[in-house]
């Protein structure tokens, strides 16, 4: 007799809806669109940079559209989210030990979030913002 | 040992993960405040073309550029399998064509600086 692997069919495209820990993944994989679509922004920033003062000056200028603030403000969101839970995931991807003993997941978190904090308080400054 | 080309795509997803991570808030915060009509003074013309003139602003642009374009794609890709889109290769293919394009062109960019 042998014996048949129970198959089941799922939803390809809302299998994300049957449990609220995928739907936070997939909020997280979305994420990805936005910075994707910011990526882009900066090599066009990039062409722009390199075309000149009038053709940087011009693209500050088509920054301040509405469509492109409502994108700003997501793309900050997704890249918020992104880092939060990329540093939240580090403790679980790089657990470290020392001795017996394993380091608190919240220390290796903490650390990362630490760092983040310090690199951006740095940008901001060699950017003249604070 | 079966041999694999996944590091070769996954080292740089993991790299650009984490500069994305580090980077990206930050960056999104100065493009807003140009967004707002308060632009950083960082981001003026003199500013910036003097920052990617020199060799390590290039470096740390492309870096970050290239890395972050490679991630997302990676990204992108696993998105559309998730939302039910299979044509993996096709979407990785065109995927990955797009940020090593994306880098060459920045890199083409920052050489004319």
């Amino acid at each position: 007799m042998s014996r048949r692997p129970l198959i089941r069919e799922l939803p390809p495209t809302r299998w994300f809806l049957r449990h609220p820990r995928y739907l936070r993944y997939m909020a997280r994989e979305v994420t990805s669109l936005f910075v994707g679509a910011y990526c882009v922004l900066l090599v066009i920033a990039m062409q722009r940079l390199s075309a000149g003062p009038v053709a940087w000056q011009e693209f500050l200028v088509a920054l301040r559209s509405p469509a492109s603030l409502v994108f700003h403000l997501a793309a900050m969101a997704a890249a918020f989210y992104h880092a939060g839970t990329w540093f939240n995931a580090t403790q679980k991807a790089m657990p470290l030990q020392i001795g017996e003993d394993f380091v608190p997941g919240a220390y290796i978190s903490g650390a990362h979030y630490l760092v983040w904090a310090v690199l951006s308080l740095v940008v901001l400054f060699v950017a003249g913002v604070i | 040992m079966a041999k694999s080309h996944k590091p070769v795509v996954w080292f740089p997803f993991a790299a650009g993960g984490t500069v994305i991570a580090f980077c990206m808030p930050v960056i999104v915060v100065l493009g807003l405040l140009a967004a707002l009509g308060q632009v950083p003074p960082g981001l003026s013309y003199e500013s910036l073309h003097g920052f990617a003139a020199h060799g390590t602003g290039k470096l740390i642009l492309f870096g970050v550029i290239a890395l972050s374009l490679w991630s997302s794609a990676h990204r992108l890709r696993c998105t559309c399998y998730d939302f039910g889109l299979r044509a993996d290769t096709l979407i990785a293919t065109m995927l990955y064509v797009a940020a090593i394009v994306g880098s060459a062109a920045t890199a083409m960019f920052l050489f004319r600086i």
